[in-house]
């Protein structure tokens, strides 16, 4: 689909690449042994994708989410996001790009257990230094594309597991990012809401949004246009799917 | 993140904590309450001793002529017995220094002692008879309720007319009028002629339980040897003629007694000044025992709240990771542990102040103490509070702030 040998070490790339990875490493020093996660991953991914990213169990697939969602650092390689080489930015400069750029989705959804939904959902303009009622109508806004507009005032533990997923997805979107970034989105959901939330990536992909998400089951990486796989730190096979 | 965010976010968590917020908090508002009430008790002795002791036990403008000063706090033997040696003040010294100022004055002789009134077969133990002159009223601000005072005739021939303290003709009398009843003061018999006002206590000790009479009536046997009195009392119009009297009376004084110039006084001039210096010592002492006190359970306060922000961080691990996550910078989640701590302590403190004046209230109502409130305590009530939060949450909330998001978020 997209090739990877088009870019070379010093180029800037097309502006239509969202997430451009290039030969990145990462190791991690744990005192007696060097635990080498990913062994030069090159990926490239384009607005509008709707990619799965599988693997077993220490393939490096955490590690490389934790990568594209500017969570950490590479050892070595390049990482561009939305245009902007983010591989060699420090700390604070990561997290204004993590609120800027990436909508995260967790599997344990990580919502504020003493909040209402619409507070978690204010979370990320807090961050970006949004006011009180822009915040507020942005927050309303994404809770109603969920379909969560009468639930806002309800905390956590008063929603249903798919109802607190929505909320996580409302919160990854409130900022507009340029990319979903979830993981595992379905791992502590039942079939059917796990359908559900499915059906809510598929609209959003629909409407337009690019959407990354590490998973190791089969059936929920089938909704995606292109899965990856990782093996062993390398990428093993990258190809796209009938949806 | 706006810091109003940050304390709208910090009273949420202690809302949702109550309990632990409660106990972590307790310490500063203990400091602070003990602050404000410990103040207050110092502020209001103060102005109390400054304001009313002095001019009760001494009156205003006013000095006397002593043996030795009344208001004797820590005086070591050696000066005691140095005072006994003394000469006494006699009636014509009294007389010359009368004689003698050029400074319009008020004066009175004044003798003291304790003894025993009675009326019939009731009795008033352990009063305290004063012989005195006439115009020992106007100087010590005794106004009569009932009857009249002695008249400077009534003193001069030694009249056995007596005044009597509120206590003294309650307790003989009861409620019946005591003018012109006739009391026995030492087995002399007296005949009442007056009432002075209730006069209330200072610092505990009632101030009604006195008799006052002629300094040459008969009772003057009971107090001092014949021509000797206690003090000499005399009261200028303002502070600057007391201190003119004063000098003068110096003189008189010396040269009566054919002091050599470089000899010391063998009497005093004494003023209220003497009581002042001495509880100025007093509430410096106060002054710098109460901030030990304060600084203490502030600094324990300070302790207990950063340990419970530490376990809060170590709680909220995950709560951070995510935070971090969507995007807050390590100066945001150092500020939200700092507002939080600062919350806490602030809280506290205002629940401090609060307390710490209701105590103040408290102590002034239903003990002798006459506390009342310093603002200057209820700001730097405040400045503490906050101070001791800041200082407390700065380690927790930097470790929060520096936790790497990703581990952070896998904490369980």
């Amino acid at each position: 689909m997209t090739n990877v040998q088009l870019f070379r070490t010093g180029d800037t790339p097309r502006p239509d690449v969202i997430i451009l990875a290039h030969k990145l490493t990462r190791e991690y020093d744990m005192g007696s042994e060097l635990v080498r996660a990913l062994r030069g991953v090159s990926v490239q991914i384009q607005q509008n994708e709707y990619v799965a990213v599988m693997g077993p169990s220490g393939s490096g697939k955490s590690t490389l989410m934790n990568l594209i969602g500017c969570l950490d650092t590479p050892t070595s390689g390049e990482y561009w996001l939305n245009g902007q080489k983010v591989s060699d930015l420090v700390d604070d400069e990561l997290a204004r790009i993590r609120n800027k750029e990436i909508g995260f989705v967790f599997q344990t959804f990580n919502l504020l257990p003493r909040a209402d939904a619409l507070h978690n959902v204010e979370l990320p303009l807090i961050y970006a230094g949004m006011s009180g009622r822009s915040r507020r109508e942005r927050a309303v806004h994404a809770l109603e594309r969920v379909g969560l507009g009468n639930r806002m005032d309800h905390k956590p533990n008063e929603l249903s597991g798919g109802q607190r997923q929505r909320v996580a997805i409302a919160r990854a979107l409130v900022n507009e990012p340029s990319i979903l970034l979830a993981d595992e989105p379905t791992g502590n959901l039942d079939s059917t809401t796990s359908t559900e939330i499915m059906g809510v990536f598929a609209e959003l992909h629909h409407q337009g949004q690019t959407v990354v998400m590490v998973t190791h089951e089969h059936d929920i990486a089938a909704h995606a246009a292109r899965v990856i796989t990782l093996r062993d730190g390398v990428v093993a096979t990258d190809q796209a799917q009938a949806a | 993140m706006p810091f109003f965010e940050a304390v709208r976010m910090a009273l949420q968590t202690l809302r949702a904590q109550k309990l632990k917020s409660g106990f972590s908090l307790l310490g500063v508002f203990v400091g602070v309450a003990s602050l404000i009430a410990a103040w207050g008790i110092a502020n209001g002795v103060n102005r109390y001793m400054t304001e009313k002791f002095a001019q009760t036990l001494y009156g205003v403008n006013t000095f006397q002529l002593r043996r030795r000063p009344m208001f004797t706090p820590n005086v070591p033997d050696s000066v005691w017995r140095a005072w006994a040696r003394r000469p006494r003040i006699r009636f014509s010294d009294a007389e010359a220094i009368s004689a003698g100022l050029t400074i319009p004055v008020v004066t009175a002789w004044q003798s003291s002692d304790q003894v025993t009134v009675s009326f019939g077969n009731k009795e008033a133990r352990d009063i305290d008879l004063t012989t005195a002159s006439e115009r020992y009223f106007d100087i010590k601000n005794l106004n009569i309720a009932i009857g009249r005072p002695f008249t400077g005739e009534e003193n001069r021939s030694g009249a056995p007319v007596a005044v009597l303290g509120e206590a003294v003709a309650k307790r003989l009398f009861s409620d019946r009028t005591p003018i012109g009843k006739s009391v026995r003061i030492g087995g002399v018999p007296y005949r009442v002629i007056g009432v002075v006002e209730h006069q209330g206590s200072i610092l505990g000790f009632p101030l009604d339980r006195f008799v006052v009479v002629p300094a040459l009536s008969p009772a003057q046997n009971l107090v001092n040897p014949p021509g000797i009195l206690d003090a000499f009392l005399v009261k200028a119009n303002s502070d600057l003629e007391m201190r003119e009297a004063i000098a003068q009376a110096e003189g008189i004084m010396r040269s009566r007694r054919h002091l050599r110039p470089k000899q010391d006084n063998n009497f005093v001039l004494d003023t209220s000044e003497g009581v002042q210096r001495f509880w100025a010592g007093i509430s410096r002492i106060l002054v710098t025992v109460i901030p030990g006190i304060v600084i203490v359970s502030l600094v324990i306060g300070g302790i207990v709240i950063m340990n419970i922000m530490l376990m809060a961080v170590a709680e909220r691990t995950r709560e951070i990771g995510l935070r971090k996550s969507l995007g807050a910078r390590r100066a945001d989640v150092l500020r939200q542990f700092l507002a939080e701590s600062t919350t806490i302590a602030t809280v506290g403190a205002t629940f401090g102040i609060v307390a710490g004046i209701g105590l103040t209230f408290v102590i002034n109502a239903l003990s002798p103490l006459p506390a009342s409130v310093s603002p200057a305590s209820v700001v730097l009530g405040v400045v503490m509070g906050a101070g001791v939060g800041i200082v407390a949450g700065v380690y927790p909330a930097s470790r929060a702030a520096r936790l790497d998001p990703i581990t952070a978020l896998r904490q369980e």
